[in-house]
């Protein structure tokens, strides 16, 4: 029997306001453990907490840009739970009445678009950070001691819900880059996994191909990169399926991913399940947002990734556009085209070059790029990789690099080319009995004989010459 | 020689301003008083030697933080707690030239009817130390009428401003819900919690509420006033409709002697020119305090969660965080939170919140509609402020649901929102009876125009016959 995999998502997304969500205390890193605090986000007695607006606003907007319903009646409530990281004894979050409902992201495929539904996207405040000491497991359980920062307690997050509508866990990827590069278009959090400013938490089942039921999931915590997603995914849909197909049924339960080993650990279960006693939190008021601010924000938001993949993959490809888009390359990709440069040669030169140079791609200027891509094979390859890493210098210019002639002449090439096959026996042998792709070898190990001055074009071609001669 | 006895707030500012008496002398004369007489009383759980301000001395419930000074409302487990920062109300107040005078003594959490619930044992009754102040407010309510205090403030989630200023026959305001901010007053139940005035005079209380009353950006749930509270002027009624709910008349709990003053009360009314009629609250007094009885334990639940060891107040030891966590509260809070802490917790419960708390909060709508039907076509809705006189020490302290129905009256028109003011009206055998009048949201200026008015009428002496 085939399987399944039946996937959805809960991603934490850290806004990066500059207040934290329910007092004036700053919110970021760097400071000294427990000094962006106050008697709000410490949870002393009396103290009361005020809605950051700019963090609602935000919301807002990333709802917008995920096709949400913005809903006009939210209400924040109280999850009720004891832990040394929750001050107040409990965590303030929309609950039954979040702010954005029923959105969706659409996935280009080669098949078309697929469609994650988005089930909502709710605001809520961050816990401390904890370190437990002693101990073993790094736990609460058996520590020695608990130490807390308050610093992170309070900010704001926003919590995204997908519908179990994911089926790999390469588009689990693939949608988690889109929604990674709207969160930072739209200018509302770093989205940075190792930093914890984006965390994802997947549930896992698999079905019968074919079927539509859902059995049983399990939800995969902890894991840090896209492609440990990615592998965590894996590993629990490969285990589920074993577990099937042995005659025995996958149980409710949570699993750390140790990117290290690749392995799942079942996390202890709990006695009884939570009950964490939400109530509509009583010193706030709902949020209605008026249509005016709403059709406000929905005019800040820009074409979203996908629409700009669909938009720019005619020129290009599937592959090419997507990671253009979702490298944040494809505004400069349209300022370099619409200034005569190649589309393909423009995404080449933008996705490996300029990205390898750790070049700005905000902060290059399209028509210099657009210049420099257009003379790239008729200028030394030096030079085209000096003049890229410069690119987003101020006031630079791509004409000095212009001028420079790549080294061309055959003669000149040629007794070069001679040298490297007499010095490569062995290789010349195994290209002319059938390995063609050690042409590069051939052409890079001239290119450093020459220093990067030889036309690219010019060796390739003489190279084959010679060797298939 | 200052009279602290007799003499109103508006009295002593006039003696400050006029620089007849120095800040500082009367806040002397004061802890003269405290000295001479809280020994027996037990109002203040503290005192500041100094005053901080140019004008009177104000005593401030020990649920109000206040930078500097030990905040304990009423609970052991926060001894030694002291706030680094000033409430709200506590901030106006000092921006209007008072000085903290001290703490006053109340139930735990402000939780109950007698201030007996504090962990620091329970504060008397100045007119009949045997007998409660009642509470949770006892000791602001019982300060004032020992002049102890020209006036302080309290604060009431179901009654704990009006019930104890009428065992102790002073005035007290509960003001509208989102009048006056709540920030930095230790939480009981948020959607019920307001901080009020206690003073010997209507317009001592309206002044003081004109100090503390208005919009704070730190508490989401207060609003601007719609206008200037005005201190009232007159003494006639004419053209005023009391309304007296049906539903008083039947109730057995309210004591011959309350209902005797209560009925004289309606005819000073009558006699100033009011005309008294009926209105009907039968979800109100049917529904009220089971409705309250979910609702406020169960915000309280979720409000007392945060003592938990970890920042502040005493920390008891345990082996893991969670026997650290058991142990601190097993030993930090008394009973009576304990109790509502789990009624609370269970109301909350998956599986029985719709039946309970949801249930709570729809109740809670009717009866908000309900008072406002009732009112309509009245000033006030008048019903005495408790159904007893001040009851003996230790009388109602094994029983909850006795002590919880000292309340009856009180929390209705709380579950309402509605701003209510009990204003002394008799004696009875000797203890004073309180006067409750209700009036619609943000009606604080009306209430005070029939309160000056039926005092000047009624005449009551504030001053507790065994001190005079």
């Amino acid at each position: 029997m085939s399987w399944e995999p039946v996937i959805g998502l809960e991603i934490h997304v850290q806004l990066k306001t500059r207040t934290k969500m329910f007092c004036r205390c700053a919110a970021g890193f760097g400071a000294g453990e427990n000094t962006q605090t106050c008697p709000v986000c410490l949870g002393f007695p009396g103290a009361l907490p005020v809605m950051n607006r700019r963090a609602i606003e935000w919301t807002i907007k990333l709802g917008l840009a995920l096709d949400c319903e913005i809903t006009e009646h939210a209400v924040f409530a109280r999850k009720n739970y004891f832990y040394p990281d929750l001050p107040k004894g409990y965590q303030i979050s929309q609950y039954d009445l979040p702010s954005c409902i029923d959105g969706k992201v659409l996935l280009p495929t080669a098949e078309g678009d697929r469609v994650i539904g988005v089930v909502r996207a709710h605001l809520e405040e961050d816990a401390a950070k904890t370190v437990h000491v002693g101990g073993r497991t790094g736990r609460i359980g058996g520590a020695d001691a608990s130490l807390v920062d308050y610093n992170r307690g309070g900010t704001p997050l926003v919590e995204i819900v997908t519908a179990p509508d994911i089926r790999s866990a390469d588009e689990a990827k693939r949608f988690l880059q889109l929604l990674r590069q709207t969160v930072v278009e739209l200018g509302i959090s770093d989205a940075e996994m190792e930093k914890g400013t984006l965390r994802v938490d997947a549930n896992v089942s698999v079905r019968p191909e074919g079927s539509d039921e859902l059995r049983t999931r399990t939800e995969i915590k902890n894991m840090n990169s896209f492609n440990f997603i990615a592998r965590g995914i894996e590993a629990e849909v490969e285990r589920q399926i074993g577990v099937w197909e042995s005659g025995g049924a996958v149980e409710q339960q949570t699993y750390d991913f140790d990117a290290a080993t690749g392995t799942l650990t079942a996390r202890r279960s709990k006695e009884e399940a939570d009950d964490y006693r939400y109530f509509p939190e009583p010193d706030l008021v709902p949020v209605e947002p008026s249509r005016v601010l709403v059709d406000a924000l929905r005019s800040e938001v820009p074409e979203s990734p996908a629409a700009r993949i669909r938009r720019i993959e005619p020129a290009l490809d599937l592959e090419r556009a997507t990671v253009l888009v979702t490298g944040g390359l494809d505004v400069l990709w349209d300022g370099t085209v619409a200034a005569g440069a190649d589309g393909v040669a423009a995404a080449n030169v933008i996705a490996n070059t300029l990205v390898g140079a750790g070049v700005d791609p905000g902060a290059a200027p399209a028509a210099e790029l657009a210049k420099l891509v257009d003379a790239r094979e008729r200028i030394p390859r030096a030079a085209f990789d000096e003049a890229i890493s410069k690119l987003a210098e101020p006031g630079f210019s791509a004409d000095p690099y212009l001028v420079q002639d790549a080294l061309s002449d055959t003669d000149e090439l040629g007794p070069i080319v001679d040298r490297i096959l007499e010095a490569n026996p062995g290789q010349v042998e195994a290209y002319r009995g059938g390995k063609e792709g050690l042409l590069g070898f051939f052409v890079g190990q001239v290119m450093k004989e020459t220093q990067g001055t030889a036309d690219a074009r010019v060796v390739n071609d003489l190279v084959r010459e010679k060797l298939n001669a | 020689m200052i009279d602290t006895l007799r003499l109103t707030a508006e009295d002593a500012i006039s003696l400050v301003e006029r620089r007849e008496v120095s800040a500082g002398e009367l806040h002397a004369a004061y802890l003269g008083a405290i000295a001479e007489r809280d020994g027996e009383l037990h109002c203040f759980l503290r005192t500041c030697d100094e005053p901080h301000g140019s004008s009177i001395p104000i005593a401030l419930k020990d649920v109000i933080s206040t930078k500097g000074i030990e905040t304990t409302a009423g609970s052991r487990i926060l001894e030694g707690y002291t706030p680094v920062f000033d409430s709200t109300v506590a901030a106006r107040v000092k921006a209007a030239g008072l000085s903290v005078l001290g703490k006053t003594n109340t139930d735990e959490f402000a939780m109950g009817s007698s201030t007996e619930n504090s962990a620091w044992g329970p504060s008397c009754n100045p007119w009949d130390p045997s007998r409660v102040p009642g509470g949770s407010g006892g000791g602001t309510a019982a300060a004032v009428s020992a002049g102890l205090a020209p006036w302080g403030l309290g604060s009431d989630t179901g009654g704990s401003i009006k019930q104890p200023s009428a065992l102790c026959g002073n005035v007290g305001l509960r003001p509208t819900y989102g009048t006056v901010s709540r920030y930095g007053v230790v939480a009981f139940a948020s959607s019920l919690d307001q901080i009020g005035p206690v003073a010997k005079t209507v317009r001592d209380v309206a002044l003081l509420y004109s100090i503390i009353a208005g919009r704070d950006p730190l508490d989401s749930t207060t609003a601007e006033l719609p206008e200037v509270v005005a201190l009232p002027e007159g003494d006639s009624l004419a053209g005023v409709k009391l309304a007296v709910p049906k539903q008083v008349a039947d109730l057995d709990a309210i004591e011959p002697g309350v209902r005797a003053a209560f009925e004289a009360a309606l005819d000073q009314a009558r006699e100033l020119g009011a005309k008294v009629g009926e209105c009907d609250l039968p979800l109100s007094y049917r529904y009220g305090m089971p409705c309250y009885y979910l609702v406020a334990p169960a915000e309280a639940s979720s409000n007392l969660a945060r003592y938990d060891g970890v920042r502040y107040g005493p920390r008891v030891a345990g082996a893991t965080f969670g026997e650290m966590v058991d142990h601190t509260r097993d030993a930090g809070f008394g009973p009576e939170p304990k109790r509502r802490i789990m009624l609370g917790t269970y109301a909350l419960s998956a599986g029985y919140y719709d039946a309970f708390y949801g249930q709570a909060q729809r109740v809670r709508t009717l009866l908000i509609r309900e008072h406002r039907e009732a009112l309509d076509g009245f000033d006030a809705i008048v019903t005495p402020t408790s159904p007893t006189v001040a009851f003996p020490i230790g009388d109602k302290a094994a029983d909850p649901l006795a002590m919880y129905a000292c309340d009856l009256l009180t929390i209705p028109s709380c579950l309402a929102g509605l701003p209510g003011l009990s204003i002394p009206c008799g004696l009875s055998e000797g203890l004073p009876v309180g006067l409750q009048l209700v009036g619609r949201q943000f009606g604080e200026n009306g209430l005070f125009r029939l309160g000056h008015a039926l005092e000047g009428a009624i005449g009551f002496d504030t001053v507790p016959e065994r001190l005079r």
